[in-house]
């Protein structure tokens, strides 16, 4: 069973990167560009996980993650946020909204996906 | 690796947008916009530049991107205040930003003096107390001491970061057991977990830990229920359980502590050396480190710590893998989670996207497919109308409607290609800003229309010539903040930039509030360099004008922005090569305008399909202004070689096309043929004289310099519906030749002297 990834990120450079290293993992991916388009593609594609930015318009990552943690259809699934090293204060914001794990940026294949698996059942 | 290198060019094509962005939000903060989501938008476009760079390793753009969003993220929280004057730094650093952008990209290189300069003025601007350039030194310096005293680095640690240290105590208690340790086999652990619903409510699952765990070696886990309430008085939402794991590995302990990284502070954990470790180490964790764990004690579940410890292993015991399903809120089947290797089945990768991007060559080849297309529509139409078929038939219909058909493709292709002019004008507000600095004007640039789309050949050839026309707005059209305060102006004058479709074609307009063009002045640098007779009647239009002549500057001395050895005659005859036009409007005291229209494709052109000496010639008709059959007494003599026809109350030059470009040495007589009346880039307008009219056709455009060589005179080549080539004239050229040859001591040409 191929494992769907949703990934909500406002920079496209950011999208592809996610893209091209999640597909050559062998997951299906699709993409949303800020918080609000997350949450409809969320219920178009009912992605296995997701990953998401926290600065983005619209609708930011902790507003998107809340808005997944109170809808009893998704809140069940694993959160990873995209944070950076310099940044522990937004890690915890994250966390506090329900972020299951983080993938420090800038990231790679390999951490990417060992993060996955650590989160998706 | 190909991917990374396409994205890395989707990453630069994002950082200009994100430059543009954060241009225009920081220019939006000058001009007074205070509001969060302004800010916001500025902080995300240099945090989205800085992370993209990051992940390409580009290190001086992280670096100074660095800098220049914590200043902006203090901006945002408030705690640095968004004025006026520290927009106006902002913009000098988004410039920075953009020469790091394009030193990363292989384009030019960064003023690293500079670079480091607005660094330091931005940490200033960051934090005005801090000591500049110490303050993270100093941090280093004491960051050191940490590592060898962990214990009273702790608390300073917990302050800041609740993240990473909370456990240290942990490290405390394993180190008590080191004596221990040598007793026991050394790859055994004791691994306790007793989740909280926190731990749940962010999607987190004990079953994955264990999962996660076998990893490192085979494991033994042991579930302790006995917190475990009736299930009628079950609290879905709530932890209940400790799990107690068995693990042989020889991995160290922080390979075990990693397991638990995204769910530290979401469950108790101990880690012990050892298999009965766990009740020792867990009494030393309550007794050393009560804080972090009472502190998130579980409503719902008041079990005593220690118990479950100490009741030995009654539930029951799992082999690693099938883990028992716990009676976790998220009530997941279990799944053979047997540590799984990392990757899933490959498949094609997914939806999801609502563009698509392609490779521009494919679409310049479809572009190039469907202009054979027309040439074979209009030889079949052409081949049909040969044969004598009535245009009520039902084969000539279908041609009309292949021919509709057709024209749509190309129209549709076309806007495929077409963008909006904004990837050229966003780059102008940072012009405005160098060319006014250098030359001591105050200028604010306003832009309109940036979304007017047209071909993408057009995009590439406007970027020269708009520079050029803002350049010279700033520098000879608007005054100088003293003069505009003494003409009762605003010290800051207003350049304006504009795009829009006008009649099949996109018209660029820049203009300023300056002083406008004094004529008498240009009149005269006309006369001294030779360029006109002194006693030459020219209207207002007329002088204005001038300064497109070649050699003409009005600048008293070259000036660094201006006087780049190029002047608007450079400019018009690059807008001319185009098939455009550029002319100017001025008004004294009030300013210039300066008006550029260009096709909006360079692909297809609409022609007069024209015969000349036996041959097949297409005249662009956005130059020609009538065709007409010149009466006798309406064409005259003029001086040795030439002549002029009579248009209404004018005289224009009259030009055998023929013969200048050398398909025959005598003209015949104009009344004998067709007279096109042309109109130059300039204003000026001639009379061409051709064999015959075909009529009106739209062609594709051949370059003839790619396949040939360039021609004087000839614009481009292409192929006309009977497949035979024909060339397309220059109208501009073919004037201007004409005007050198009629200076020129040549033979007389008797037929245009004798001609009345």
């Amino acid at each position: 069973m191929t494992r769907t990834i949703l990934t909500v990120d406002d920079s496209r450079t950011m999208r592809d990167m996610l893209r091209m290293a999640l597909a050559g993992a062998g997951f299906n991916v699709v993409e949303a560009v800020d918080g609000e388009h997350g949450l409809e593609v969320l219920s178009a594609h009912r992605p296995d996980v997701i990953i998401t930015d926290i600065n983005m318009p619209k609708l930011d990552g902790f507003g998107f993650i809340e808005a997944v943690r109170v809808d009893d259809d998704y809140r069940a699934i694993p959160i990873l946020v995209l944070t950076t090293e310099s940044d522990p204060a937004k890690k915890q914001r994250a966390r506090e909204a329900g972020a299951t794990g983080w993938i420090v940026k800038p990231f790679n294949p390999e951490k990417l996906v060992d993060a996955i698996r650590r989160v998706a059942a | 690796m190909d991917e990374l290198e396409a994205i890395k060019v989707t990453f630069f094509q994002e950082c200009e947008e994100l430059l543009a962005d954060l241009e225009g939000g920081l220019l939006a903060m000058q001009e007074g916009a205070g509001d969060l989501e302004t800010v916001n938008a500025v902080f995300r476009a240099v945090h989205s530049i800085k992370g993209g760079a990051g992940a390409f390793g580009l290190e001086p753009l992280v670096r100074f991107a660095h800098v220049f969003e914590t200043l902006l993220d203090a901006v945002r929280s408030g705690s640095v205040p968004n004025t006026v004057e520290l927009a106006a730094v902002l913009l000098r650093a988004s410039d920075i930003l953009a020469d790091h952008v394009s030193a990363a990209r292989g384009l030019g290189d960064v003023d690293m003096g500079a670079s480091a300069a607005m660094a330091a003025e931005l940490e200033a601007w960051t934090d005005p107390n801090a000591a500049p350039a110490h303050a993270p030194a100093a941090v280093v310096e004491e960051a050191a001491p940490v590592a060898a005293a962990p214990v009273a680095a702790d608390e300073d640690a917990m302050d800041d970061d609740d993240l990473g240290f909370v456990f240290v105590p942990q490290t405390i208690s394993v180190e008590a057991q080191a004596a221990d340790a040598e007793l026991i086999p050394s790859n055994v652990w004791t691994v306790s977990i007793r989740p909280k619903s926190d731990l749940y409510r962010k999607a987190n699952e004990t079953a994955l830990l264990l999962r996660e765990l076998s990893r490192l070696g085979p494991i033994k886990a042991t579930l302790d229920d006995s917190a475990l309430p009736a299930l009628k008085d079950l609290d879905p939402e709530a932890a209940f359980v400790t799990w107690s794991v068995r693990l042989e590995t020889d991995e160290d302990e922080s390979a075990i502590r990693e397991v638990f990284e995204f769910v530290d502070g979401d469950c108790d954990l101990e880690i012990a050396r050892g298999e009965g470790g766990v009740q020792a180490a867990m009494a030393a964790l309550l007794s050393v480190a009560e804080a972090p764990v009472a502190e998130v004690a579980e409503a719902a579940a008041p079990t005593p710590a220690p118990e479950p410890i100490e009741i030995p292993a009654p539930a029951p015991v799992a082999e690693a893998a099938p883990v028992a399903p716990a009676p976790a809120p998220v009530a997941e089947a279990a799944k053979p989670a047997a540590a799984s290797p990392k990757a899933t089945p490959v498949e094609v990768p997914g939806p999801g996207q609502s563009v698509i991007r392609v490779d521009p060559e494919r679409i310049d080849r479809l572009i190039d497919l469907v202009g054979e297309l027309v040439i074979n529509q209009a030889m079949l139409a052409q081949r049909v109308g040969e044969y004598g078929i009535a245009p009520s038939s039902n084969l000539a219909m279908g041609l009309d409607e292949l021919e509709q058909l057709t024209r749509e493709i190309q129209d549709s292709v076309m806007a495929i290609r077409a963008q909006p002019v904004k990837s050229v004008f966003q780059r102008m507000p940072r012009l405005v800003r160098e060319v006014a600095n250098m030359t001591g004007k105050q200028a604010r640039l306003v832009m309109d229309g940036e979304n007017t789309e047209v071909d993408k050949t057009v995009i590439e050839r406007l970027s020269d010539p708009i520079t050029h026309m803002l350049r010279n707005a700033i520098d000879h059209g608007l005054e100088s903040p003293e003069e505009r305060k003494a003409a009762g102006k605003n010290p800051e004058g207003v350049v304006r930039l504009a795009a829009l479709h006008r009649s099949g074609r996109i018209v660029i307009e820049v203009s300023d509030d300056g002083k406008g063009i004094n004529r008498e002045r240009v009149f005269s640098i006309a006369v001294k360099k030779g360029l006109i007779s002194p006693d030459l009647q020219l209207t207002d239009e007329e002088i204005d004008n001038l300064i497109f002549l070649p050699g003409f500057s009005t600048a008293d001395k070259i000036s660094d922005v201006s006087g780049r050895g190029v002047g608007m005659d450079v400019v018009k005859r690059s807008v001319q090569a185009l098939g455009g036009r550029i002319s100017i409007a001025s008004r004294p005291g009030q300013g210039s305008t300066f008006t550029l229209s260009l096709p909006l494709t360079l692909a297809v052109l609409d022609g007069m399909v024209v015969d000349v000496a036996g041959e097949t010639l297409v005249v662009p008709l956005a130059a020609i202004v009538e065709s007409l059959r010149p009466k006798p007494e309406e064409v005259r003599p003029l001086g040795p070689v030439g002549s002029v026809l009579a248009v209404r109350d004018s005289f224009v030059p009259l030009i055998d096309v023929g013969l200048t470009l050398g398909y025959r040495d005598e003209s015949p007589h104009p009344t004998d043929g067709v007279v096109l009346l042309v109109e130059g880039e300039d204003g000026s307008r001639a009379a061409l004289v051709a064999d015959a009219i075909h009529g009106q056709r739209q062609v594709v455009i051949k370059s003839l310099e790619q396949n040939y060589q360039q021609v004087e005179g000839v614009a481009a080549a292409t192929i006309l519906g009977d497949g035979r080539v024909a060339l397309i004239l220059d109208v501009d050229a073919t004037i201007a030749m004409r005007r050198r040859e009629g200076g020129a001591p040549r033979p007389p040409e008797p037929t245009l002297i004798a001609a009345e």
